[in-house]
């Protein structure tokens, strides 16, 4: 099967050639997509820790198991609004 | 309840004119704006991009938990995208109440929630170089267990 991986902000800054289509196994989770992108390197493992993951634009734990035709997406901590933080 | 995700310039005027009713005894607003430094490093402008879908279905969730949470009549989130400059609005959010307590609180919940979750990143441009902002940490409940 195969699910569409996107990156944002500073992950796509320094991985953009890890997104697009991404040939998994039947049953695979969020949890092993993103062992299998850490193994290839280019992602680093601190911002993969910190970062959140969306399937199909709803939030999903690393325990999430993927469909074929999946959007999956990896989130680096955000920083909409003002500068007022 | 107006969301929307905008590249010009966002009328506060217009919108807070906009949402008024008769029945309000209240409106609370809350516009976010480019700072010119940060941590006294001078910025020259702030770059915002967004996982566009799934940030207006989270700003649109934000608006109507707001309003079953505090029982505000209307809440509006305007966030704009591309390019800012120091001083002009990136966010904007309006709630209409019949009393201020709610207004306050709602307006206070939506913009601390939306920094927290809502898919947005921006870079910030120094004389002197670029960085991402530091975001904020993820509530446990969205970066899950397990890694």
């Amino acid at each position: 099967m195969r699910v569409r991986v996107r990156l944002f902000g500073p992950l796509r800054d320094v991985a953009a050639k890890a997104e697009g289509w991404r040939e998994l196994r039947e049953g695979d989770c969020v949890g092993d997509l993103l062992a299998s992108m850490r193994g290839e390197g280019g992602l680093p493992a601190e911002m993969l820790a910190a970062s959140a993951v969306a399937v199909n634009q709803e939030y999903a734990e690393r325990g999430r198991v993927l469909m074929d035709g999946d959007e999956v997406a990896i989130l680096p901590p955000v920083s909409g609004g003002g500068c007022e933080s | 309840m107006r969301v929307e995700l905008v590249r010009e310039r966002i009328d506060s005027a217009a919108l807070l004119r906009e949402i008024k009713v008769g029945a309000d005894g209240a409106v609370c607003v809350f516009d976010g704006i480019v700072r010119d430094n940060t941590r006294g490093r001078r910025t020259l402008h702030l770059d915002y991009e967004a996982y566009e879908e799934m940030a207006l279905k989270q700003m649109r969730e934000l608006a109507e938990e707001a309003v079953v949470k505090f029982g505000v009549r209307d809440v509006a989130i305007v966030h704009r995208l591309g390019r800012l400059m120091v001083g002009e609005t990136s966010v904007l959010i309006v709630v209409a109440s019949a009393h201020r307590g709610a207004a306050f609180e709602a307006c206070r919940w939506v913009i601390d929630t939306l920094k927290k979750t809502v898919p947005i990143w921006k870079k910030e441009q120094f004389v002197d170089g670029a960085v991402w902002a530091d975001g904020e940490k993820f509530p446990e409940e969205i970066v899950g267990v397990g890694e």
